[in-house]
């Protein structure tokens, strides 16, 4: 996972609310293997309903401006994928759906909530032509000659972030009281293994 | 559970408790999972691992299914895609060794009515799977939630997921429903209540007399759409009702194992004075048939009201909001909800693809013909046989609807079974959302007994007109 630190960029604003996953990645793209190229999937139908759509395959802005509530919806990972191949870094919005927001720190997409005033400022100085500096680190963002506003990360996600790290090898680290848990559990929930499978007939 | 000297603890927090392996300082744990089911939209995990050399930790605790790219007509899959995206789902099953449930299988269907059909979904347990209706596991009172493909990988490899804990919210409703006003009424009443983002970042508790009231069916179709108010996860505290589903099914404990397992469950109930974080109420008596009119969830009205009219929001961003949903959905403002013809109806999904939604929509439609072509899907084969056992099939056919292969079908059109642009659905599903039955669909959520009368009306109408 690329490491996500400093970085500072023009923004695109999209400001509505409830920008639910299946907009930004329509289901019939689904299917298709993971791999470079999940950027011309990214808000597919709004772009062809809408001209003057602010984010395209390419050349956007590496940071998004939301309105509440985005990503909400589906818990394809395949938005987050459509997003950073077309060059997305970075979502800040007032609120997020809950998997959306995992699922991008998984793929180093920052997902920063602010408040719907502090996020007003920022469209506010991004409309008049300012660039927007996010440190993650220091946990703040600032426009071009404003105030930095800070905003609140959960450790555990800031350092996978900052240090591009693959969690299920962090996880592993664990593996001893993992084993241990398991073996506790076995004894005290031995009604929580699973039945055996069914005997089948085949359906007719 | 009651320990004196301990804080009062809520059904989320004993199964949380019960399951956190260790807890980070930042308040994040590693949860044991107890149950996860894949299904063939899942190849992205499965890639992730095996693109980093990684295997299937558990595979006795992983189950898989076919439901998303199923075809609902019977044979072959016709298109290659699909037809290699389930190849897939067999070729890892094989490869990890881990039970499918796939094409030809009887016990085959949605993976949401799949799990608890089989046993597989018990009270107390951590349940997830790669999909965001995962929710409507909770209805066991099972903390059960949706990942994406990342987290799917990981819990393929550890059988643990890395999560900060949810907010507590309680959803208590009392008093009794109406006549024809069902479980799919309630959410979509609690959804308006609160949001389609009011309850982001909880896990939703449903309590009440009107949620003790509803069957098993009923409280998954309630829990399912929890996701659609934001909510992590849903819930529901276990009881007789529960116990009842779960006995004899193929994959629950029997015997002694049993009888541990519900003096277990019987004390997983939230404690009294057990705090939660939010609570909101809601009077069961006042809810009406529902429907949705917009593209987000909290659009939904009873079916006595009207389209909304942008020009009397309370300011412009709302007015905007209402305006555009308004345009994509066709609608005229002020219109009467009761009335606006359909073009087509779909009954089925992972929300109302059980065998007492198909009744419900059956009763409505016996000895009536529907005006508008339609599809009706069972959620799973069992629920297919137990349909055409009763006969529900032949209701359903000689009303003039076709009767489906179990699958997702028109929920999502992954399958192929879409909405045309422009075309107007009643649907039993769980999103209204933009192009959510296919590019251009307009859809209108209800309940499988509202769908029904649709589909005769051939309109949206107030299926208490049909009272039988
Ligand atoms: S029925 Fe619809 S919502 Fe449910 S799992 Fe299938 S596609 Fe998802």
């Amino acid at each position: 996972m690329t490491p996500f630190t400093a970085l500072r960029a023009p923004a695109a604003v999209l400001d509505r609310a409830n920008i639910d996953t299946d907009q930004i990645i329509p289901a019939r793209f689904l299917r298709k293997p993971r791999g470079p190229g999940y950027n011309q999937f990214l808000f597919h139908d709004v772009r062809a309903a809408e001209s003057g759509f602010p984010l395209g395959p390419s050349d956007n802005p590496a940071i998004l401006i939301a309105g509440a509530n985005f990503g909400c919806g589906s818990s394809r990972e395949g938005a987050v994928y459509a997003l950073a191949d077309a060059g997305v870094r970075c979502v800040i919005a007032p609120s997020f759906g809950d998997i959306f927001a995992a699922n991008a720190a998984k793929n180093g997409l920052l997902t920063i909530v602010l408040t719907p005033a502090e996020i007003g400022a920022l469209i506010e100085a991004v409309r008049q032509g300012a660039e927007l500096s996010v440190d993650l680190p220091r946990e703040h963002v600032r426009p071009d000659n404003g105030t930095a506003i800070r905003f609140a990360i959960d450790a555990f996600r800031k350092t996978c972030l900052v240090e591009g790290l693959d969690d299920i090898g962090l996880t592993l680290a664990h593996a001893g009281e993992i084993a241990a848990f398991e073996a506790r559990d076995r004894a005290a929930r031995a009604w929580a293994a699973p039945g055996s499978p069914p005997t089948l007939n085949s359906r007719s | 559970m009651t320990d004196p000297m301990s804080r009062p603890l809520t059904l989320f927090d004993k199964i949380w408790n019960a399951h956190a392996i260790l807890t980070r300082e930042d308040g994040t744990a590693l949860l044991w999972i107890d149950r996860h089911l894949v299904h063939e939209g899942s190849f992205h995990a499965f890639d992730i691992i095996a693109r980093d050399g990684r295997g299937v930790r558990r595979p006795d605790l992983t189950f898989g299914v076919a439901d998303h790219y199923v075809p609902s007509t019977t044979g072959p899959i016709g298109d290659a895609e699909a037809a290699g995206l389930v190849a897939g789902i067999e070729a890892n099953a094989a490869r990890h060794g881990f039970d499918l449930m796939g094409p030809g299988d009887p016990r085959q269907g949605i993976v949401h009515v799949v799990g608890p059909e089989q046993g597989i979904t018990l009270p107390g347990l951590t349940l997830v799977c790669g999909d965001s209706h995962t929710s409507t596991h909770g209805a066991f009172g099972a903390l059960a939630f949706g990942i994406g493909a990342s987290e799917v990988a990981h819990v393929l490899a550890t059988q643990t997921l890395w999560q900060r804990k949810p907010s507590a919210l309680r959803v208590g409703v009392d008093g009794a429903l109406g006549a024809h006003v069902a479980a799919k009424d309630l959410i979509l009443a609690i959804i308006a209540a609160i949001g389609a983002s009011g309850a982001v970042g909880h896990v939703i508790e449903y309590a009440g007399s009107a949620i003790r009231a509803l069957s098993m069916d009923g409280r998954m179709t309630l829990c399912n759409m929890s996701i659609e108010a934001g909510g992590r996860a849903g819930l529901v505290a276990p009881d007789d009702t529960t116990f009842a589903y779960v006995e004899g099914r193929p994959r629950a404990p029997k015997g002694a194992d049993f009888v541990t397992a519900v003096a277990a469950w019987r004390r997983l109930p939230s404690d009294a004075g057990a705090v939660f974080d939010r609570e909101v109420t809601l009077d069961a008596a006042a809810i009406a048939p529902t429907v949705t009119w917009g593209n987000t969830l909290d659009t939904a009205l009873a079916v006595t009201g009207r389209v909304p009219d942008p020009d009397a929001a309370h300011d412009a961003p709302a007015r905007g909001r209402i305006a555009a949903q308004i345009a994509y959905m066709g609608l005229t403002p002020n219109a009467a909800l009761d009335g606006i013809p359909v073009d087509r109806v779909f009954i089925g999904s992972c929300t109302n693809g059980r065998i007492e939604d198909l009744r419900a929509a059956a009763a409505v439609l016996r000895g009536r013909r529907a005006t508008v072509p339609g599809l009706v899907v069972a959620g799973s084969v069992p629920v297919q046989r137990a349909a055409e056992a009763e006969g529900l099939d032949r209701v359903f056919t000689d009303a003039g609807l076709r009767w489906g292969e179990p699958g997702c079908s028109m929920c999502t059109g992954m399958n192929g079974d879409t909405v045309a642009p422009g075309e107007r659905c009643a649907s039993t599903s769980n999103r209204n959302f933009v192009g959510r039955q296919g590019p251009g669909s307009r859809t209108h959520l209800m309940s499988p007994a509202m769908a029904a009368a649709a589909a005769v009306a051939g309109a949206i109408t107030d299926v208490r007109r049909f009272a039988p």
